[in-house]
């Protein structure tokens, strides 16, 4: 389980995101969802400090994982990132073979045989369901693979760690629809063996994929989140105005 | 077309062919002045000649081009490595002021002269050099130098070269839990690795250029150098010792040493324009 | 960019994982700090034995007793010269040749290929072979004999591609609105070249300009056999002058007890080339084109 108490990200002294506090559940999917520049990419980045990488982001608040800050269960932001895997919006497959994409991170941080390596890599292959695309290339370059499978070899590069949580940024919107139908059918195999927090700008995709939801909103020029909670409840019927406006689509 | 345009392109034209013809007029000056010495001499010779005796009719090439290779390669060793760190260190390792205060040194290294070089080499280099044995003056001080002569060109090419590579590389490595080391060493050096190389290649051709550094420090003895302690002659520092006074068959077999410079250099340098042009097609 | 510097905590159950972490970090720093410290080394080393000799006189005063004596007046007067000659042939050839480059903005047509694989190629010539270039077409053909001429001339023949390319760059630089604007005036071609897009690139134009000026002024081993070695205060373009670094070689090399000398003429080299860098920076960024990474030669 992964929650924030009071969560605030900046950017060069510039608030982007204050007090957000939300609990991500064992084995469910959170969706996050707000209009454009509410600082859902930020959260997300802060959740497995890629915000280290980020020139002038600073983030404060907490950061709970099983209870525990981060900084007491994880014993380096590597280590927190081993266990909180990343997609992007934009498949983002290292220019290597496909099997070396996997691998990379893999090697890394086991001792692993060469069997027990490829084992790994025939096991994420197939619950992406990219195995039988590309088994029998799977030393051709990563880039010459579609956009969709792209997308998918990252997924499987993230699943090679046994991550607890994944984080994803909008995974299907670079995506063509059937692909994106894919990777969406993808999520929800994986509901129930991942805690999985997805920013998606499609409300149908969140009514689809996700058990709880959060609606980020830009509140005098600050992201916040105005509300939390199970998807269907929320989309039923929402305290805010503003969030029943948001998702039935007639403002954001 | 009005007439001034016209007369514009006319002459920016010409000038620009003429621009591009001084490379050809230098290549054949250099033919027609070593022609004497291909014709008459051969080629055989300046490789089978027992030594370097011009005055006696000896040309044996074989001690400068020995020593020649020896610097050039020996500073590429030396400048390869120091000059990717440094790349590597403006971009993953320092802080953002002190990276910016790098680069600045390290252009500021590319614009010193090389005599400068040599009178640092000569002064305070080769007397602690030859506490070693010797009078310091030898390869190995000349090596030195050198690397770091052209450790910019290394390092001010590597850095572009990184600074190229997609973001999302370096941000999907660090999002797998790789640890710095390993996402510069598996995806930063190996993604750059064209660019990397055409810097050290760039480098190799500006070692085998240079003169004055060597001509200072390397001892110029010309005997084919059994140690790095050994003293050494290049082929560069050779043409500037001898050019003043040489006449007939001698200058002219200079002429032929410039020349066999000129063609090493440039076939380096076409073929790092070629493999940079394949690659903008790739991209 | 500022890569990721973790803060590793004090419990560290993957210690296996911060053993190269830790030694290719300390052998990064090591390895840029050495390179910082020998350039330290070399500037400190030229500014403190430098500075000692330096004196009013010392830049005014003629060559003496082989240069173990007086100044070096006549070595700046050559230098300029041979600078003004330098700037005389490659300012106008470097201009026309960027112009004909930059025709055409929007693709690179075969011409342009070629002329730009030749000044490659030019650019990557051992200035020992534009000495002997010099000395062989100037000095003997033209019958310049060693001179001031034939040191200029060679010399611009040096520092033709780098002057081409950043006058090129600077070209590029200027935005198309302004082409577009001068052509619904009505301007020509050559009318919006000089009335419009030259003005504009006129500071990245001048930092090219200083950037040579560094180059040329840096060279050695093409002047000694085109500009030759004598140190008196030349008469005229078709008399041999010695320059600066000709000068510190000569000192360094060839005249017992003359280091300290050279020191003194290093320095003013030095200091002349650090404000020809400062220079070109400052004009770089009143162009609004900053972090031109620029290869060095000697
Ligand atoms: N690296 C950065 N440096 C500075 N400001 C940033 C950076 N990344 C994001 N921001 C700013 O932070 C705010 C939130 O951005 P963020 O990308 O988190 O929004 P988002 O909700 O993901 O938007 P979108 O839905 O468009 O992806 C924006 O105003 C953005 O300009
Ligand atoms: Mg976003």
């Amino acid at each position: 389980m992964i929650s924030t108490q009071k969560l605030s990200i900046s950017y060069h002294g510039r608030t982007v995101l204050r007090n957000a506090s939300l609990v991500a559940e064992p084995g469910k999917v959170l969706a996050l969802v707000g209009p454009s520049g509410c600082g859902k990419s930020s959260f997300l980045c802060a959740l497995n400090r890629m915000t280290d990488l980020l020139p002038g982001a600073r983030v404060s608040g907490q950061i709970t994982f099983d209870g525990q800050g981060i900084e007491e269960a994880f014993a380096s932001p590597v280590e927190l990132r081993r266990n909180v895997g990343m997609i992007f919006q934009k498949p983002n497959p290292f220019a290597m073979s496909i099997r070396r994409n996997i691998e990379l991170a893999v090697r890394e941080h086991g001792r692993h045989s060469r069997s027990d390596r490829q084992r790994i890599i025939e096991s994420v292959l197939r619950d992406v369901g990219l195995w039988d695309e590309v088994h029998d290339r799977l030393d051709h370059s990563a880039l010459e693979l579609s956009g969709g499978q792209q997308q998918r070899l990252c997924i499987a590069r993230a699943l090679a760690l046994k991550p607890q949580v994944l984080l994803m940024d909008e995974p299907c919107s670079a995506l063509d629809p059937i692909a994106a139908d894919r990777v969406e059918q993808l999520i929800r195999s994986m509901r129930g063996q991942y805690t999985i927090i997805i920013v998606t700008h499609n409300l149908a995709q969140a009514r689809r994929l996700a058990d709880h939801m959060a609606v980020f909103w830009i509140c005098e020029g600050v992201g916040e989140i105005i509300e939390y909670g199970e998807t269907e409840s929320l989309f039923r019927s929402s305290a805010n105005p503003l969030v029943t406006s948001y998702l039935s689509g007639r403002s954001g | 077309m009005s007439r001034s345009d016209l007369s514009l392109r006319i002459i920016s034209r010409t000038l620009a062919i003429l621009s591009a013809a001084i490379v050809l007029l230098i290549l054949g000056f250099l033919v027609r002045e070593s022609a004497p010495a291909l014709q008459e001499l051969g080629l055989a010779r300046f490789f089978t000649d027992p030594g370097w005796h011009p005055l006696s009719g000896q040309f044996s090439l074989v001690p400068m081009i020995v020593a020649t290779l020896a610097t050039s390669l020996g500073s590429v060793a030396i400048a390869a490595p120091l000059g990717i760190a440094s790349a590597v260190f403006a971009h993953f390792y320092a802080p953002r002021t002190l990276a910016i205060w790098h680069r600045r040194l390290i252009e500021l290294l590319a614009g010193i002269p090389s005599v400068v070089f040599g009178l640092w080499g000569l002064v305070v280099l080769a007397p602690l050099v030859a506490r070693l044995g010797g009078s310091g003056q030898n390869l190995f001080t000349a090596t030195a130098v050198l690397g770091l002569m052209i450790l910019p060109t290394v390092a001010l090419l590597s850095d572009a070269a990184i600074a190229s590579l997609p973001r999302a590389w370096i941000q999907g490595a660090a999002a797998l839990g790789m640890q710095r080391w390993s996402i510069v060493g598996k995806v930063v050096i190996p993604g750059a690795r064209r660019g990397i190389g055409a810097g050290v290649l760039l480098a190799l051709t500006r070692a085998l250029g240079e003169t004055m550094a060597v001509l200072m420090l390397a001892g110029n003895v010309v005997q084919v150098p059994n140690s790095l302690l050994s003293p050494g002659r290049t082929l560069n520092a050779n043409i500037a010792l001898e050019l003043g006074y040489a006449s007939t068959f001698h200058r002219s077999v200079l002429f032929v040493s410039g020349l066999m410079l000129m063609l090493v250099v440039s076939v380096i340098v076409v073929g790092i324009s070629y493999r940079r042009g394949a690659s903008d097609e790739w991209r | 960019m500022s890569g990721g510097r973790f803060h590793a905590s004090a419990t560290t159950p993957t210690r296996r994982h911060q053993i190269p972490e830790f030694f290719t970090a300390v052998a990064v720093w090591m390895a840029a700090g050495l390179v910082v410290a020998t350039l330290a080394w070399i500037l400190i080393d030229i500014a403190v034995r430098g500075i000692s000799q330096l004196s009013p006189s010392f830049l005014i005063e003629g060559v003496e007793d082989a240069g173990r004596a007086g100044g070096i007046g006549p070595v700046l007067f050559s230098t300029m010269l041979i600078l003004m000659v330098t700037l005389a042939l490659a300012i106008p050839l470097s201009l026309a040749t960027a112009i004909a480059l930059t025709e055409r903005v929007d693709q690179d047509s075969r011409f342009a290929r070629n002329v730009r694989r030749c000044l490659d190629v030019l650019a990557g010539v051992p200035s020992i072979v534009f000495g002997l270039f010099g000395n062989a077409f100037f000095a003997i053909m033209l019958g310049l004999g060693y001179s001031i001429l034939t040191g200029g001339l060679t010399l611009a023949c040096m520092v033709l591609p780098i002057l081409i390319r950043t006058s090129e760059q600077a070209i590029v630089a200027v935005p198309n609105e302004y082409r577009y604007a001068a052509a619904a005036l009505g301007l020509g071609r050559s009318a919006t070249l000089f009335r419009v897009v030259l003005p504009a690139a006129a500071p990245a134009l001048m930092a090219g300009v200083v950037l040579s000026i560094g180059r040329a002024l840096a060279e050695t081993a093409a002047l000694i056999f085109t500009a030759g070695y004598v140190a008196r205060r030349p008469e005229s373009l078709l008399d041999s002058g010695r320059s600066l670094s000709v000068h510190i070689y000569d000192m360094a090399m060839n005249v017992p007890g003359g280091g300290s000398r050279a020191y003194a003429t290093a320095c003013v080299l030095v200091a002349l080339l650090l404000a020809i860098n400062a220079t070109t920076t400052l004009l770089l960024h009143a162009a609004g084109l900053q972090g031109r990474s620029v290869g060095g030669k000697g």
